[in-house]
């Protein structure tokens, strides 16, 4: 092939085309989605994140828990997620504006997390899970984020933030777990993901 | 047909000839950068293999190096991934190219601190890049978490070498342009393209919501298959004739296989995002790109079966020729592999699970790593004048790897699959999914160990040929002596 102008004009107009049809598209349609204010309460679908949320997702993308966690559920005409429990609905884009990174995620070795919120909807549940989960998951894989805590003798009363924990790692007598705020914003984080509202684009499918 | 292009063969289906001088002041004007690129290459492969091999074991034992940080699993998984991928697989395939680039365009390095400084900051880049993961500084974007001030780092030294080729090709001597040039130029135009798109719109400027999935597997995908697949097919296409002394067998095939790659692998991204929060027809095109795909993989793999018949007995001997045949066949599975994988009914069932895991080591270290491989054996040489010191332990090398990525894949796959019909039934518990799928990890975790073993051999046998050690030879390393049969082949 010596028609260079050719190769050349060839080689960046098909890379050109998906660029366009992806990326731009994307950019255009996907990335000005405004949220929709609820009929029924007036407050804003999806909801906003609290600061101490915003702050925990650096925390889940920091020790890598998109590795392991998807964020989606995907429609009943597709997949078995909706019957499974993972959502009452498939998720849609605007589900996601108010993530400074989206976090869908490519593996289920632990269990989605799209309405973990709504699962599991205790801190106390959370933090004894993060720092042991096997302890409450019997069989799981998922390992310790302990360092996210801070093992610490107590001085006079123990601390209200104090968890309760069992299992290998428990401290000692006269000593209390707390969390680091890392720990109290990941935790603000699971708890904030709750993507159950109605959402016209994703209506409710039978199962 | 046959008889005619025995004949009379499309003058751009043979690399142009080069005196002996002409080669010999190539290589040598090369052979520092290349070296640098080769041997950093290197080390990032021993470092990944670890990091990959102790990030398995994690799935198997929760608790191994559990205390810190910077050792857990969510830290050593990107880690892995990044190490490989721009600490190996780029740096090979870099000095790959240039190596390609130089030969075929017949034009010695005329500016060898331009390439070496390239090197060097391509590496501190990585370095340092590394570093910050581990310390977790990482925004979890798949392939690209690395920090916002490292990746500037990667463009510029990425852009010497880019715009080096550019100009080498303006440069070169008077005659045909040969197919591996074809791809080395159009990956030397895509990868910046790529690269600064979804560095720009995932890590310093993000933008909003779901736009982020969809260009983030737009990149992901097409660093496999408009980055490195075009590096190893230009590999391929170099190699597989030169070791068997034979052209192309057919030009024509090899135009069609280029711009139908060119054509469809761009838009297979959103394959990745199958029941994703996506408008369908975006998911619908990448399903029919990814199902195109078909035609330039059956393409080029008709092209390089055809060039190779007959000649299959050369595998016995060259080293380079048996890693690049196993890395051309293994495209050809890969990519089928790939195809079926963007059908909706089989996606669904292997979405989420092991099986992509193993889809992707068989494309970047079956297809990919091995085709490197292949390549550096024949290069390495040429550039320091000195011949493998160990014909065994090229064979080592790659006994372990070919055997330790076929039972990595075989595990991964079988494992996916249980795991994705545990996962989607709604009988089944999540936990049941784990249980099924830990024996399958166990293996994977010990064919790690395989790699990791191939990979030392290698680097023992690169690091004895730079020491000069044993006799110098006065042919290349083989695996065994050709008999007078196959030397007359």
């Amino acid at each position: 092939m010596n028609r260079l102008p050719l190769l050349f004009i060839g080689i960046l107009a098909t890379f050109g085309s998906a660029w366009l049809g992806i990326v731009a598209y994307a950019y255009v349609n996907l990335g000005s989605l405004e949220p929709l204010v609820s009929e029924d309460t007036g407050g804003l679908l999806p909801p906003p994140l609290s600061g101490s949320a915003i702050a925990g997702q650096k925390v889940y993308a920091a020790n890598g828990c998109l590795y392991c966690h998807s964020q989606q559920v995907r429609p009943a005409s597709l997949s078995t997620d909706i019957a499974k429990g993972l959502g009452p609905r498939r998720t849609v884009a605007r589900d996601y504006i108010h993530e400074r990174t989206v976090f869908l995620g490519t593996m289920r070795t632990g269990p989605d997390l799209t309405n973990i919120g709504v699962r599991q909807p205790s801190v106390a549940w959370h933090h004894q899970h993060l720092f042991e989960p096997a302890q409450l998951s019997e069989g799981s894989i998922m390992p310790s984020y302990r360092y996210l805590y801070k093992v610490r003798k107590i001085q006079g009363q123990p601390s209200a933030e104090a968890i309760a924990v069992t299992g290998p790692h428990a401290p000692g007598p006269g000593y209390e777990v707390v969390p680091t705020q890392e720990a109290k914003d990941l935790v603000a984080y699971l708890i904030s993901l709750k993507r159950n509202y109605p959402l016209p684009e994703a209506p409710e499918e039978a199962q | 047909m046959s008889a005619a292009t025995a004949l009379a063969p499309h003058p751009s289906t043979r690399v142009e000839a080069l005196s002996t001088q002409e080669r010999y002041e190539i290589d040598r004007s090369l052979r520092g950068p290349l070296l640098l690129f080769f041997g950093a290459s290197i080390f990032w492969l021993l470092i990944g293999s670890v990091l990959g091999t102790l990030a398995a074991f994690k799935m198997n034992y929760p608790g191994f190096l559990d205390a810190d940080a910077w050792l857990t699993f969510g830290r050593m998984r990107p880690a892995h991934l990044n190490v490989v991928a721009y600490g190996w697989a780029s740096t090979a395939g870099l000095g790959v190219a240039i190596w390609l680039m130089a030969r075929l365009c017949r034009v010695p390095l005329r500016n060898p601190s331009l390439i070496i400084s390239a090197g060097l900051i391509w590496n501190l880049g990585v370095l340092i890049g590394t570093l910050a993961l581990l310390a977790g500084d990482s925004r979890s974007v798949e392939w690209l978490e690395f920090p916002g001030y490292v990746t500037p780092i990667l463009f510029f030294a990425y852009s010497l070498v880019g715009v080096w080729a550019i100009v080498m090709f303006r440069f070169r001597k008077p005659g045909h342009v040969y197919v591996s040039q074809w791809y080395l130029l159009a990956a030397v135009l895509w990868f910046p393209w790529l690269y600064a798109t979804a560095n720009i719109m995932l890590i310093w400027q993000p933008v909003q919501g779901s736009a982020q999935a969809a260009v983030n597997w737009w990149y992901g995908h097409n660093a496999l298959g408009l980055w490195f697949t075009p590096i190893g097919l230009a590999s391929a296409y170099y190699f597989i004739p030169k070791v068997i002394g034979r052209p192309i067998h057919s030009y024509y095939l090899s135009i069609l296989g280029f711009w139908s790659l060119a054509l469809f692998y761009s838009w297979n991204g959103m394959h990745h995002l199958i029941g994703g929060p996506f408008p369908a027809w975006m998911i619908s095109a990448g399903v029919v790109a990814s199902i195109m795909m078909f035609i330039p993989v059956i393409t080029v793999a008709i092209n390089h079966h055809m060039t190779m018949r007959g000649n299959f007995a050369y595998l016995k001997w060259s080293p380079t020729l048996r890693f690049t045949v196993f890395g051309a066949m293994t495209y050809t599975l890969v990519s089928f592999q790939g195809s079926t994988m963007a059908i909706p009914s089989l996606n669904s069932l292997t979405h989420f699970t092991d099986y992509t895991i193993g889809h992707s080591h068989l494309g970047l270290y079956g297809f990919f790593t091995m085709m490197m491989f292949g390549a550096m054996y024949y290069i390495i040489p040429r550039l320091t004048g000195w011949e493998w010191p160990s014909a065994s332990l090229i064979r080592w090398h790659f006994w372990l790897a070919a055997v330790g990525i076929i039972l990595m894949v075989g595990t991964l796959t079988v494992g996916g699959l249980i795991q994705g019909f545990a996962l989607r039934d709604v009988e089944v518990s999540f936990m049941s999914s784990l249980h099924l799928a830990s024996p399958f990890r166990y293996v994977r975790s010990l064919t790690g160990i395989l790699l990791t073993a191939a990979h030392v051999a290698f680097a023992v046998n690169f690091t004895l040929m730079l020491l000069r050690a044993g006799d110098q030879k006065k042919s290349p390393t083989l695996f065994s002596k050709p008999t007078e049969e196959l030397a007359s082949v």
